[in-house]
């Protein structure tokens, strides 16, 4: 490649945390106040990147949170072995500054005229972007059909509970995988064709299908979307690499 | 990376790698280098034909920089490696990059 690529409008910026908010006990989401931020679309992410007193430098993805119009909020995993998390969901606070540069995607992305009936197939920490989605779908009034497959390993583990619970208009249905409360009568196993046969919308009534969460959750989930009939283009996916435990 | 207990599905495929990512993982670096959004733009697998948006293209983080293969064959289509400022780019792989 010859000479220097034009640069797009993707330079890093400085962050100012503005609240953090402690999600479950290894989730966190804070909000980013950043000058001159021109907005993003439900579904895309940023690159945030640390660097240490050394000079080492650290850069990684996280989805955002909110919806187009509110304020910037990322919602970040603590990974055990992880380089970046244990920072960001444990040491960060209010006042604190980190490198951002974003908005970026354009193939993980709703809009309401794209239309639906949606599905949203969510795995732990892959619900972030989905939740984008619906936020935004909220936020426009939008009347497109959406039910949201979530699978987490605990009641404890799920993110935005209260949230999701309070949605009135949006099927939110929960896959509780390693342990589950007293009386659940909801799905007690790991996502798997039955399930998707039982949850997901018919395939003629053409559905938009947006996966993600860890690299297993999302082939076996794409896979048995288009096993039922889903065409490959109508299922949009994220894949998050390995849960790190 | 993990036992299968802590995994959110059943896993019916031993030889899968749950350490690969997509092209969404890379969208940063990719605006970088080519100066626009990449990952709806479609790759054509020099290896074995394969049509594919970059966005749902294997990729892996090696401590040296980024390797993207082709899902189907696993060829390798794209390389990227940071050396101090500079970033080297190997397209190679690929029998064509459109947007």
């Amino acid at each position: 490649m010859e000479g220097t690529a034009v640069r797009g409008r993707l330079t890093w910026q400085t962050a100012t945390v503005g609240s953090v908010t402690d999600e479950t006990p290894k989730v966190r989401t804070l909000v980013l106040e950043v000058p001159d931020w021109p907005g993003h679309r439900a579904g895309q992410h940023v690159d945030i990147r640390l660097t240490a007193d050394d000079g080492y430098q650290a850069e990684r993805a996280y989805s955002i949170a909110s919806a187009p119009g509110e304020p910037l909020a990322l919602t970040v995993e603590r990974l055990d072995d992880g380089e970046v998390s244990p920072y960001l969901t444990e040491d960060v606070q209010p006042g604190d500054q980190l490198e951002v540069r974003g908005p970026i995607g354009g193939y993980f992305v709703w809009e309401p005229a794209f239309g639906g009936p949606l599905l949203l197939m969510a795995g732990g920490s892959g619900v972030v972007p989905l939740r984008s989605i619906l936020r935004r779908r909220s936020s426009a009034g939008s009347a497109v059909p959406v039910r949201m497959l979530y699978s987490s390993r605990s009641l404890e583990d799920v993110i935005y509970r209260s949230e999701l619970d309070g949605l009135r208009d949006a099927e939110v249905i929960h896959a509780l995988t390693r342990s589950q409360p007293p009386g659940w009568t909801g799905y007690a196993r790991r996502v798997d064709a039955q399930m998707l046969a039982e949850v997901a919308w018919p395939a003629d009534s053409k559905p938009l299908a947006y996966v993600c969460g860890p690299t297993s959750f999302v082939e076996a989930v794409a896979a048995g979307l288009v096993g039922l009939g889903y065409p490959a283009v109508r299922v949009r996916t994220e894949r998050f690499g390995a849960t790190g435990q | 990376m993990g036992t299968p207990e802590d995994r959110d599905v059943a896993p019916d495929d031993p030889a899968l790698d749950y350490a690969a990512l997509d092209g969404n993982a890379i969208g940063g670096l990719l605006i970088e280098v080519f100066g626009t959004e990449m990952t709806t733009a479609t790759g054509i697998c020099g290896s074995c034909g394969a049509v594919s948006q970059v966005a749902e293209l294997a990729v892996y983080q090696p401590g040296l920089g980024t390797v993207v293969r082709c899902r189907s064959c696993d060829a390798v289509l794209m390389t990227f490696v940071r050396i101090h400022d500079v970033t080297c780019v190997d397209l190679q792989g690929l029998a064509s990059l459109a947007e």
